[in-house]
């Protein structure tokens, strides 16, 4: 029949609706289904009490990359990245130290670490651009290459050997698979530095700053930084995304739930609707997480044994929770300018701290001392909350999915917990808040569909990343059931807004011949 | 020639020490091994510690030295004798235990006892490190390729490498990678389901380390532990007959019997350099003593950072020198015993006592073992691998005396204020109230404990920091990185200047590889007939 979809995409969070709008581009007749009300997923605007409102659950990110904007047309949809955030680490004792791009100051703050801070980030900006051709291309096999896989490894040795130089290239291999701690350590002596650069490369993970791996996790956010500073979440990204696929002729379609993908032996032939509709396609291309597709959409019972057992092997159980605070006026925070409280402010006074909140969540509890990232959007954006009220938007680490205490019983106390802890840095807080809201990683996964609440799909580990991400065998985006395609950050290069894992996959598709 | 004129000296006669002197000896040269203790074998001995009992005070099982070096050096003629073992086994809380024999019939049905899943997935476990101890094995006596350089050699190595892991299906490539770069905690849980059991098989992964059960790259040490089994040399996971002392002590006789020179009593202060060429060594006595060659088999940091002058070592390697991971983190206790302790929980003459033993039974108290150590605490409730040789050894103990061996995971370099004997006692008393949980009249028994933390062992055998593996075995330490990158082939900063430690290229443990490897490249810029062993296959 002429009017079936050459691909559906399910979920139109920003990597299905990168998907869509390239293979749109491509001339596919596409359609996206989105269980929720509206596009964006964790970067979709979020409302809560009376008249607040949060920019989205991802309050924090990079500006996606140029290659999107122009191949998307972005920015004529209406994109924009927003202002540049410094970054405040705040210290009730010493004052703050504020990151700007690649400056550090503040007071007590030593001029050899100023310096040190500056060439550090260049140095590391250097090797998150020797990763790129990396992170911007499907992750290359290993054996059994394809031509482009060897093109691929061949950028990549060449930019490490050649790009970053003998030296370099060095101190690349050293640090690149272990923990940002001891680095940081080799690096600055002051705690407030080294735990705001600690506090980057572990939020999002199950990881501490001790934890080997860190050193990736914190390249993978510098790769996004390349692009330009973090920011706060626009909602003008899904809105764009939504006008850019739906201009190159895709339709969307929200409250759409899809409840499992239909298969005809080992081909994906379509996809079957909550109501029960169903829709056929020629391609269906995932972008929710990758266990739900392959647990509940597809159904183990359909899978390989040996991949059905590798997938329940996939790790990612959340760490991070989001509080909500809807206050009747602005908080003071002890040591902050009042020109600055509108940026992004860390409580982890030191790396120390953050590895001890760490160390609670590895056995399923609740540090009493949590690291906090605080952003007050209201203050960009007035119209978040009501006349002269503002909202609050933090994230809070480390709160694991597992409670051993269980979320429903024990929320109220450790939202208790976690105002209190805030207050010592913004006196008299409390006293403001009318309204509040804990989404939980349980809260995470059952809003937001990620499995285990985990930001990123699954840990952004090094076992679980490139040719190993979300597994093998599923890792180029195509999987082991005919025409059924990955296109969520459980796929490589992982989390964050950056819409690689959706473009990547649908670079996929047509190199497959998806179009035709 | 004068008296006092070597083609070699090697500083420091621990194994790897004498391992390479006895090399370099053997084909033909004039070597000299100075010590600065008034015994040999570094960490590799056997002392009188208390009246009676001669045993192994720092490393205590001869797990993973190579046969092929076995071999070459001929170390049975010269009386070492490896006792295997038979058993290692968990204590849990509940009274009960899990028992690992070497008996593989035996030990699936202790296996099933516990989770018959388990015992199926022991198959399966077996079989994938077995596939990686013969794939690393390889590795362990070649000299690693240089990222950063274009020489055909290090060409060459790398090919070499790349055919290895090209002998592996792309699957058992991911694997692999995996498995390198995984928690044990989680490998084991790909496998196995009960807490015991998973607790028993991942302790090993974290002797002698920095990290927890819990950090990403603790699951490849299981091959530290298992690739003495799967050697198929029975003798490679055992006791040395007469303890460690008599490892150090066969290769010394080897050295001498090629004609090597030993000098106790005889610490080197100085390595002396003039025109960027090694020339020799100022003892602390003052006497100067001049060779072609030096050999330090002191851990980088000693090495480039005390008997170097700073003017003779590159500013990057200082650096490096300075930011080289040596953390300890072990302890150890060395028990005289009166008599046999009893375990109730164990039926009576169960071999399980023969083997390694640990009261550690979940993952969990290994983890917040580890988070003690983090902030620079002893573990409340350690990790320990007990062991009680004079059961197959008479020679350590009086007739009718035990010693048992203790090593302890964790033990900080320095706890908050520093160590005073005061605290070692508090660290000794906590291993031994965890022992005597298990064992009633233990400590009625106890005659005599040497308590060992970081800074007897470094004060003693000059191991920095008290890390038994003379630096850390994390990736920025391993491979062409080990001790740091461009300096990964045993060649120090001045010409005729080597590294021949366990700082080096594969690392730590009782292996001698960096020794013999080191004697490889050595001979090999001498021109000299090469007479290293090459790694061989016997399965």
């Amino acid at each position: 029949m002429t009017d079936r979809f050459d691909a559906v995409v399910i979920g139109a969070g920003h990597n299905g609706l990168v998907c869509a709008s390239y293979l749109a581009r491509a001339g596919m007749k596409v359609l996206v289904c989105e269980a929720g009300a509206g596009p964006g997923g964790m970067a979709a605007p979020r409302d809560f009490g009376t008249g607040y409102r949060v920019p989205s659950l991802a309050h924090v990110a990079c500006p996606v990359s140029e290659i999107l904007r122009r191949d998307l047309d972005l920015d004529r949809h209406g994109y924009s990245s927003g202002d540049p955030l410094k970054t405040l680490a705040l210290d009730t004792v010493n004052g703050p130290v504020t990151l700007s791009g690649d400056t550090a100051s503040g007071r007590s703050l030593g001029a050899a670490d100023i310096a040190a801070y500056r060439d550090f980030r260049g140095r590391y900006l250097d090797f998150a651009s020797a990763l790129a051709p990396l992170f911007e291309n499907k992750p290359p096999r290993l054996k059994n290459m394809a031509p482009g896989d060897t093109k691929t490894l061949a950028k990549l040795g060449w930019k490490v050997r050649f790009g970053l130089g003998r030296d370099s290239m060095y101190e690349f291999l050293r640090v690149a698979a272990i923990n940002i701690y001891d680095v940081l350590n080799e690096t600055f002596d002051d705690e407030r530095l080294k735990a705001a650069i600690a506090f980057d490369a572990v939020i999002g993970s199950a990881m501490g700053p001790r934890t080997p791996g860190t050193v990736l996790t914190w390249l993978a956010r510098l790769a996004g930084e390349r692009n330009g500073a973090a920011a706060l979440t626009s909602a003008s990204l899904p809105a764009a995304l939504v006008a850019s696929a739906e201009a190159a002729g895709a339709e969307i379609r929200f409250g759409c739930p899809v409840a499992r993908i239909l298969l005809d032996d080992d081909r994906a032939t379509g996809v079957e609707l909550a109501g029960g509709d169903s829709i056929p396609a020629r391609l269906v291309v995932s972008a929710v997480d990758p266990r739900a597709t392959f647990r509940r959409l597809v159904g183990a019972a359909r899978l390989d044994a040996m991949f059905a057992h590798r997938v329940t092997q996939i790790r990612g159980a959340g760490v991070v929770g989001k509080l909500h605070l809807g206050l009747t006026g602005l908080p003071e925070f002890s040591g902050v300018e009042a020109s600055e409280p509108g940026q992004r402010l860390l409580i982890a006074p030191s790396m120390r701290h953050i590895e001890r909140a760490f160390n609670f969540s590895k056995y399923g509890e609740c540090s009493e001392q949590p690291v906090f990232e605080i952003t007050i959007p209201s203050l960009a954006d007035a119209t978040l909350a009501p006349d002269g009220h503002h909202v609050m938007s933090i994230n809070v680490a480390y709160l694991p999915y597992h409670l051993k205490a269980g979320w429903d019983q024990h929320k109220p106390r450790i939202v208790d917990a976690l105002v209190a802890g805030l207050s010592a840095y913004a006196p008299g807080l409390d006293a403001l808040i009318t309204e509040h809201e804990l989404l939980s990683p349980a809260d995470i996964e059952h809003e937001y569909g990620a499995v285990e609440g985990h930001w990123h799909h699954g840990e952004m580990s090094i076992h679980q990343s490139f040719m190993l991400r979300p597994l093998y065998g599923a890792a180029q985006y195509d999987t082991p059931v005919d025409n059924l395609f990955l296109a969520s950050a459980g796929s490589h290069p992982g989390g964050g807004l950056t819409g690689l894992p959706g473009r990547n996959a649908a670079q996929r598709i047509l190199e497959m011949g998806g179009a035709s | 020639m004068t008296q006092n004129s070597y083609d070699a000296i090697v500083i420091g006669a621990g194994h790897n020490g004498l391992t390479n002197a006895a090399f370099l000896a053997k084909s033909g040269l004039r070597t000299l091994v100075l010590e600065k203790n008034p015994y040999t074998g570094g960490a590799t001995v056997s002392r009188e510690l208390h009246d009676g009992w001669k045993y192994s005070n720092c490393s205590y099982v001869c797990s993973l030295f190579r046969p092929e070096i076995y071999n070459a050096l001929d170390l049975g003629r010269h009386g070492l004798k490896v006792i295997p073992l038979v058993a290692s086994m968990t204590f849990k809380q509940d009274g009960d235990y899990f028992g690992s024999y070497s008996d593989p019939n035996v030990r699936r049905r202790e296996l099933m006892r516990h989770s018959p899943r388990d015992a199926d997935a022991a198959i399966r476990f077996d079989t994938d490190v077995m596939r990686w101890c013969r794939l690393i094995r390889g590795f362990l006596l070649r000299t690693p390729p240089d990222p950063g350089s274009f020489r055909p050699r290090d060409a060459f190595e790398f090919a070499y490498l790349l055919k290895k892991f090209y002998e592996l299906s792309e699957a058992q490539i991911y694997e692999f990678i995996r498995f390198f770069t995984m928690s044990i905690a989680e490998y084991l849980e790909n496998y196995f389901e009960n807490e015991a059991i998973l607790a028993h098989y991942s302790g090993g992964s974290i002797i002698g380390t920095g990290l927890g059960v819990y950090s990403p790259g603790t699951a490849y040490v299981l091959l530290h532990h298992a690739m003495g089994d799967v050697d198929g040399n029975v003798g490679a996971w055992g006791f040395a007959r007469g303890g460690m002392g008599a490892v150090s002590g066969a290769i010394a006789s080897a050295f001498k019997g090629y004609g090597g020179e030993i000098r106790t009593d005889a610490e080197v202060v100085q390595i002396l350099v003039s025109g960027r060429r090694a020339t020799g060594v100022r003892l602390a006595s003052g006497e100067e003593i001049s060779a072609k060659v030096v050999v330090s088999n002191l851990d980088a940091k000693r090495t480039f950072l005390k008997v170097m002058d700073e003017k003779d070592v590159p500013p990057t390697v200082l650096e490096r020198a300075r930011n080289f991971k040596i953390r300890g983190s072990s302890g150890k206790l060395n028990i005289a015993l009166d008599g046999m302790p009893t375990f109730p929980a164990l039926p009576k003459d169960s071999p399980l006592t023969l083997g390694h033993m640990h009261f550690t039974d979940t993952l969990e108290r290994l983890e917040r073992a580890y988070d003690d150590w983090k902030d620079d605490r002893w573990s409340g409730d350690p990790y320990t691998d007990t062991l009680i040789p004079s059961q197959y050894d008479p020679t350590i103990a009086p007739p009718g005396k035990h010693m048992m061996s203790v090593f302890v995971q964790y033990c900080p370099v320095e706890p908050e204020g520093g160590w005073t004997d005061e605290k070692r006692e508090k660290f000794g008393q906590t291993v031994i109230d965890q022992i005597a949980d298990y064992s009633p009249d233990f400590r009625d028994l106890l005659l005599h404990a040497e308590v060992r933390t970081p800074r007897e062992l470094e004060n003693e055998v000059g191991l920095t920091e008290g890390n038994i593996f003379q630096g850390e075995l994390t990736f920025d330490q391993l491979l062409f990185n080990r001790p740091f990158p461009g300096y990964a082939q045993y060649r120090g900063p001045v010409k005729g200047m080597y590294l021949c430690g366990s700082s080096n290229h594969p690392g730590g443990g009782v292996m001698g590889a960096p020794g013999a490897n080191a004697a490889r490249e050595i001979l090999r810029d001498l021109k000299r007939p090469d007479t290293t062993p090459e790694e061989f296959s016997d399965d």
